[in-house]
């Protein structure tokens, strides 16, 4: 199973931070899931220009390949002016309208506000639904106050973030049992 | 119609089409050599030939696993090889070409093939080639619009007078040789997109779209659109051809059709496209109501016929050999062709036009 993390935005620490503690949680307990973490601000991404996704080289190319072979995707991303980061934005302009169509996304929203909490709902999943995405319904909202030193400090936090983990790992086994039962079915 | 060489009482013509793909069969793993897929591309036409099929065309596809850059030249052989099938590009990817260029190469298969070249020119889905030959993506769209009509005006005048963007100037330049009988069919290729329809429709040239699967009633609204655009501008519809092409497989049974060529399809999507064939997808295209032609004779020929009533068009072209299908398995399916699928279809295609 190949989960990849993606972090989306190019800078701040509190998605990094999150992702950090995603990342240990998911390999210690799920040493069968193949995880590959992508952090935005270490890449130098193009703009999408319509292009077939295989068409992109160096690191764009390299970014939309390695979500094309994701089976899940964990994405944690912050909110910039009420919306997600153009950054996160890019990355779905990069692939093909179905791209994330038999892929459970799963994602988490680091927020300087609580005002933002709706924000995912409005700006984030209308793009995973229209991808075709499996998307994990209950997300993580982390405010500033949860965070000290780059460290979460709310463990009511750390605790959502670890069903979220789960919840993802689950629905990817799931899904992928659903799938090939129903695969299994057509005779070719 | 007549000027695009469609004769309307012979009903809808059945052609095959190959993008030229190099693939190596799925179920073995192995990969014919360039030579040998180039080679059975040629026959391939000829068996076609003599199966009694109208038309057969190549495609340019400057990507890995394509052997088919050079389509003119591989016309070229086809055009020696036979005597009365139509050849054609599908495509011709003329934003990356020279359109004098083309219309030479083309005027000189028309030649050599006694009047049977057609071109068809398309935008390319893969943009490869806009680095190998030296042009900006930025202009996908003006250089397509640019080449498509200087192509056309060199088509209609033996002189011309032409200034753009993208190519030097021709003054009083005759683009020699001309083609047979004064004039090619150049068509529009045309993607799902109904943008490019609405374009084809109002340049008044004639359609060749692609449908790979979906719902039949989904293409006949870009076809519609075309011919209002058509009418819109001034054309008569009534003599504008639409062609369409898409994924075409026979079998003893539906199933048995499935089963030979998913993998095909599927692997051979993935390698070109980045992206396979979703299962459920493919096998929805079983419905009549589907646009995937893979099935038994019967069922092929009923949604041919299907199609026919939905689209009024007067060209169905057939990509059979997309992914490294085995020469045998083409061999075959040209003879249910041959034996099966054109008879009926012309029976009733026929029949329809002369009411």
């Amino acid at each position: 199973m190949k989960i990849v993390g993606l972090s989306g935005s190019n800078i701040g620490s509190k998605t990094r931070t999150t992702m950090k503690y995603v990342s240990e949680k998911l390999t210690s307990q799920y040493p069968h899931v193949d995880w590959n973490f992508i952090d935005l601000s270490d890449y130098t991404l193009e703009f999408s220009d319509g292009r077939n996704y295989m068409d992109y080289e160096g690191d764009t190319g390299y970014i939309a390949k390695t979500i094309m072979e994701a089976d899940a995707i964990i994405i944690g991303t912050p909110i910039f002016q009420a919306s997600i980061p153009a950054t996160l934005k890019n990355v779905f302009d990069l692939l093909p309208i179905n791209a994330l169509s038999g892929k459970i996304v799963s994602f988490f929203v680091t927020a300087g506000t609580s005002k933002h909490f709706l924000i995912p709902e409005t700006q984030l999943k209308p793009i995973l639904s229209y991808m075709k995405a499996q998307t994990v319904s209950t997300y993580v909202f982390i405010e500033e106050k949860d965070f000290l030193n780059k460290e979460i400090i709310n463990d009511d936090v750390l605790f959502r973030l670890d069903a979220l983990v789960e919840d993802t790992v689950m629905l990817t086994d799931t899904y992928q049992r659903i799938r090939s039962e129903k695969e299994s079915m057509y005779d070719f | 119609m007549e000027q695009f060489r469609i004769q309307k009482d012979n009903g809808l013509e059945f052609g095959l089409y190959t993008l030229g793909d190099h693939l190596a069969n799925p179920n073995t793993g192995q990969r014919i050599s360039a030579q040998q897929r180039l080679n059975e591309i040629i026959e391939l036409a000829k068996l076609a030939e003599e199966a009694g099929i109208d038309f057969f065309s190549v495609g340019e596809s400057h990507q890995e696993y394509f052997t088919t850059q050079a389509h003119s030249v591989v016309l070229s052989a086809i055009a020696q090889a036979t005597e009365k099938i139509k050849i054609s590009s599908s495509s011709t990817i003329i934003s990356t070409l020279d359109p004098v260029r083309v219309y030479e190469d083309f005027a000189t298969i028309d030649l050599i093939s006694n009047g049977r070249a057609e071109i068809i020119a398309g935008r390319a889905s893969r943009i490869g080639l806009f680095d190998l030959l030296g042009y900006s993506l930025n202009d996908y769209e003006a250089l397509y619009e640019e080449k498509f009509d200087l192509l056309l005006k060199i088509n209609e005048n033996e002189v011309i007078n032409w200034e753009g963007e993208f190519r030097p100037p021709l003054k009083n330049a005759k683009v020699l040789p001309r083609p047979l009988n004064g004039s090619l069919p150049i068509w529009r290729a045309v993607g799902g997109h109904s943008a490019s329809a609405i374009k084809a429709g109002a340049a008044g040239v004639p359609m060749q779209i692609a449908m790979l699967a979906g719902p039949t009633q989904s293409f006949k609204e870009s076809i519609d659109m075309y011919r209002e655009a058509a009418r819109n501008y001034g054309h008569d519809p009534a003599q504008l051809p639409v062609a369409t092409a898409g994924f075409f497989h026979i079998a003893e049974t539906t199933q048995q059709a499935q089963k030979e060529v998913y993998p095909h399809i599927n692997e051979g999507m993935k390698l070109t496209n980045g992206a396979g064939f979703p299962k459920r997808g493919f096998a929805m295209g079983a419905d009549r109501r589907n646009v995937l032609n893979v099935g038994s004779p019967q069922e092929v020929i009923e949604k041919l016929l299907y199609q026919h009533e939905q689209f009024d068009h007067q060209r169905y072209i057939a990509q059979m050999d997309f992914g490294g299908v085995p020469f045998d398995q083409l061999m075959r399916n040209i003879e249910w062709i041959g034996n099966e699928v054109l008879p009926a279809i012309r029976k009733h295609t026929k029949k329809e036009i002369d009411q």
